[in-house]
C-alpha cells in the first residue's frame, strides 16, 4: 500500500528500518534470552536522531509529531518490539511534558529526552490500579515549597534505566479521579528507588520495574500543569501514545508475516514449496490483508493525533484495539505457517507471538479501548439528539 | 587537525555481475554506492576529528553522479566535500588517479592526514592509496588496523598482516589506507541527512588544480586492460554427511583412493 509519505517521512522510514536489520535483528534473539537491556541500540538511535523526530524544534526535535514516531516503532518492532518498547516508552514519559509542562520544564528536560542522552518513562500503574486508573493510592502531600510522595508503582516500562518520570499520585482523595496530579521525579532524588527487573513473557529486552517512593521529597515547581490534572493527563497522553502501540503491534504482525512469506516459498512439503498449497496461501493472503487495514487504521489515528483536532480518543482507541488483536493473530498464525519450526527459538516467530501478548493489554487492556470507543460513540450521538 | 578521505563510488558489490561476451562490469541498472572499504576510512577521519577537534574533507574523483557519495559523507558527519569531475579525467588508471587526488589535496589547506579505504571494490587494486603518497612524497602504511596515538607531527598504526600486525611510526603529514578491522562505521543520523540534501559540493575540473592533461584520463594511463573474463570453475565441492566419526572413514576412503 501506498501512504505518500513525505520525503522527510520516507528518510525517518529507511533510516529505522536500516537500524532494525542491520543492528537490531541481529541481536534481537540475544537480547529477547539475556533479558538485557538494549542500550547499545539505544544510543545508535540516539546518535541517527530518531529520538527527536516527535519532539518540536524549538526543544531540540525535528518537528514531527506521532506519526513520525509510529513511523519509526513500527520499523524497529519489524525486528525486536522489546527494543522498540523501550525507544517508546521514553515517548510516553515525554508527552505529559509536552503537553501540560511549563515552557521552563519543556526546556529544562525535553532537550535531553530529543537527544536521547536520557529517557524518559511514566509512572500510572499501581498493584490495585490497573484499568481503574481511579484507584491509584500513591500520594503526594504539599510541604512548604514541596511534594512528599509515597506510594509504589508497578510494571513500569524502562524504570530503572530511564532518569526522568512522570508519577501520577493522589493530591486530594476526597476529589477521587479529578484529585490525582502528575509530577517530574528525577532519578536520584532521595526517596526514589526501583524494584527488581520484572520476568516477562515477551518484549524482555525491555526493562520492567516497580517504582518506590518513600518520602521522596520533591520542589513544587515539577507539578505538571496544575493540582487535580492528574488523570486527564494520563488520558491526553494515552491519545497521544496508542497510536504508537498500534504501530508496534504492525511492526511486530509485518515481522512475522514476512518471515512466514520467506518460510513458505523455501518450505518443500509433498515434493513442492508449502506456498502452493491453497491451505497456507490462504492463511498468509488474511495476514497480509488484516496487517494492511491495521496499518491504515494506525496511520489515520496518528495523522489525528497531529492534526489538532479536538477529540481523538476514540480513533486512538481503535487503532490500539485493532491492531493489536490483529498482531495477536498474525503472529500465531506465522508460527502455525512455520510448523514446527515456528515453535523453537531458533526462528524468530515464537518470539513475536510472544511480544504481541502485550499490545493487547498494557496503555488499556483491550477491553477498556472498547469501553472508550462505546462511550464516545453514546457521546456523540446524544450530542447529535441535542441539536 | 585537517583529514582529508579519499572516497569512490562503486556498483555496488552486491548487485555485480560480469557480461560474459565483453568481460566487463555491468553497469546499468546496478546501484552506485559508496566503496564498502571507504566508509571504514570515513569512520576513523571522524572519530579523529571528534578527539582532536579538526576538520575533515571528502574527496572524491568521478562523474557528476559521484556527488552522491560526497553527500552520504556529509551525512555521516565530514565538514566539506569536494568532486574532481571533467571529461579530462575521465578512463584514469590509478596512476592517473594518484595523480589527480594529490593536486586535489595540494589545493586543500595545511592537510595532515590522508586516510583512504584498503582498496575500491570495483577495481580491487589497492594502488591509490599509495600512488597518492608517492605524487605527494609524504610516508604512507597500507591495511592499518588502528591507530594508536597520533600528535601534531607524527602518529603510531598497527598494521594488519597475514601473520599478525606490525607497529609503525610515521611523521605527518601521511597517507594511510585502512582495513574493516579498525571501526564500525556509523549510520548516518538524521539530521546529518538534512544537512546532506542542502550541502554545495564544489565540483573542480583539471585546470583549476592545475594539472597536465597529458598526464589525467586515459591520456595518462598507461594500464592497458588486455583481456577480463570470468574464471572457470575446476572440480566441485562434496559435503560429506554424518556424524563426526562417519565423516572421518569417508573421508579416509576417498583420500585412499586417491593415493
Amino acid at each position: 500500500m501506498e501512504y505518500f509519505l513525505t520525503e522527510e517521512q520516507q528518510m525517518i522510514k529507511e533510516l529505522a528500518a536500516r537500524i532494525a536489520e542491520e543492528r537490531v535483528k541481529p541481536v534481537a534473539a540475544e537480547l529477547d534470552e539475556k533479558e538485557e537491556f538494549p542500550w547499545e541500540i539505544m544510543s545508535i538511535l540516539a546518535e541517527a536522531d530518531l529520538f527527536r523526530v516527535w519532539v518540536p524544534e524549538e526543544y531540540g526535535g525535528l518537528g514531527g509529531g506521532v506519526f513520525e514516531q509510529a513511523l519509526v516503532v513500527e520499523e524497529l518492532s519489524k525486528a525486536c518490539s522489546g527494543v522498540a518498547v523501550s525507544y517508546a516508552a521514553s515517548g510516553l514519559g515525554a508527552f505529559p511534558i509536552l503537553l501540560y509542562g511549563s515552557e521552563e520544564q519543556k526546556n529544562r528536560y525535553m532537550p535531553d529526552i530529543a537527544s536521547g542522552k536520557r529517557l524518559a518513562a511514566f509512572a500510572l500503574t499501581e498493584a490495585d490500579a490497573g484499568s481503574d486508573v481511579s484507584a491509584i493510592a500513591t500520594t503526594a502531600v504539599k510541604d512548604g515549597d514541596d511534594y512528599v510522595l509515597n506510594g509504589t508503582k508497578q510494571w513500569i516500562t524502562n524504570a530503572g534505566d530511564a532518569e526522568i518520570y512522570v508519577v501520577i499520585a493522589v493530591t486530594d482523595k476526597s476529589k477521587g479521579a479529578r484529585g490525582s496530579s502528575a509530577f517530574i521525579v528525577e532519578k536520584g532524588t532521595p526517596g526514589l528507588s526501583f524494584g527488581k527487573k520484572e520476568k516477562k513473557l515477551g518484549i524482555r529486552a525491555s526493562s520492567t520495574r516497580e517504582v518506590i517512593l518513600e518520602n521522596c521529597r520533591i520542589p513544587k515547581e515539577n507539578l505538571l500543569g496544575r493540582e487535580g490534572l492528574g488523570f486527564v493527563v494520563a488520558m491526553k497522553t494515552f491519545d497521544k501514545t496508542r497510536p504508537g502501540i498500534g504501530a508496534q503491534a504492525v511492526g511486530i504482525a509485518q515481522g512475522a508475516l514476512d518471515v512466514a512469506v520467506n518460510y513458505a516459498r523455501e518450505r518443500v512439503q509433498f515434493d513442492q514449496p508449502i506456498s502452493s498449497f491453497q491451505g497456507v496461501q490462504f492463511m498468509l493472503a488474511d495476514m497480509a490483508t488484516q496487517t494492511e487495514a491495521a496499518r491504515a487504521l494506525v496511520y489515520s489515528a496518528a495523522k489525528m493525533a497531529d492534526s489538532g483536532v479536538g477529540n481523538i480518543s476514540k480513533a486512538a482507541a481503535m487503532a490500539k484495539l485493532f491492531a493489536s488483536d490483529v498482531c495477536m493473530k498474525v503472529t500465531v498464525d506465522a508460527v502455525q505457517v512455520l510448523g514446527g519450526y515456528g515453535y523453537m527459538r531458533e526462528y524468530p516467530v515464537e518470539k513475536m507471538m510472544r511480544d504481541a501478548k502485550i499490545t493487547q493489554i498494557y496503555e488499556g487492556t483491550n477491553q477498556i479501548q472498547r469501553s472508550i470507543i462505546a462511550l464516545e460513540l453514546v457521546r456523540e450521538a446524544a450530542r447529535k439528539s441535542r441539536k | 587537525m585537517h583529514i582529508v578521505v579519499c572516497i569512490k563510488q562503486v556498483p555496488d558489490p552486491s548487485q555485480a555481475r560480469i557480461d560474459r561476451e565483453t568481460g566487463l562490469v555491468i553497469r546499468e541498472g546496478v546501484d552506485k554506492i559508496i566503496n564498502p572499504y571507504d566508509l571504514y576510512a570515513l569512520e576513523e577521519s571522524l572519530r579523529l576529528k571528534e578527539a582532536h577537534d579538526g576538520q575533515v574533507t571528502a574527496l572524491s574523483m568521478g562523474p557528476p553522479s559521484a556527488e552522491d557519495v560526497l553527500k552520504d559523507a556529509v551525512a555521516m558527519g565530514v565538514d566539506h566535500g569536494v568532486l574532481l569531475s571533467g571529461r579530462d579525467f575521465a578512463g584514469a588508471d590509478t596512476l592517473a588517479t594518484s595523480y589527480a587526488l594529490a593536486l586535489a589535496v595540494q589545493k586543500l589547506e595545511s592537510v595532515d592526514l590522508i586516510i583512504c579505504g584498503k582498496q575500491a571494490a570495483d577495481g580491487d587494486t589497492a594502488q591509490v592509496g599509495p600512488g597518492l603518497a608517492a605524487n605527494l612524497d609524504r610516508p604512507h602504511v597500507t591495511e592499518v588496523r588502528k591507530i594508536r596515538h597520533i600528535e601534531e607531527d607524527k602518529m603510531v598504526v598497527e598494521r594488519l598482516t597475514d601473520t599478525g600486525y606490525e607497529v609503525i611510526r610515521l611523521s605527518l603529514p601521511a597517507v594511510i589506507t585502512v582495513v574493516k578491522e579498525i571501526n564500525e562505521p556509523r549510520i548516518p543520523g538524521l539530521r546529518g541527512m538534512m544537512r546532506a540534501k542542502k550541502a554545495q559540493i564544489p565540483a573542480w575540473d583539471a585546470e583549476y588544480i592545475g594539472a597536465d592533461p597529458q598526464r589525467l584520463g586515459l591520456k595518462g594511463s598507461p594500464t592497458r586492460v588486455w583481456r577480463t573474463f570470468e574464471p572457470t570453475r575446476h572440480g566441485q565441492g562434496e559435503m560429506l554427511r554424518g556424524t563426526a566419526g562417519e565423516q572421518a572413514v569417508l573421508l579416509w576412503e576417498k583420500l585412499r583412493g586417491r593415493l
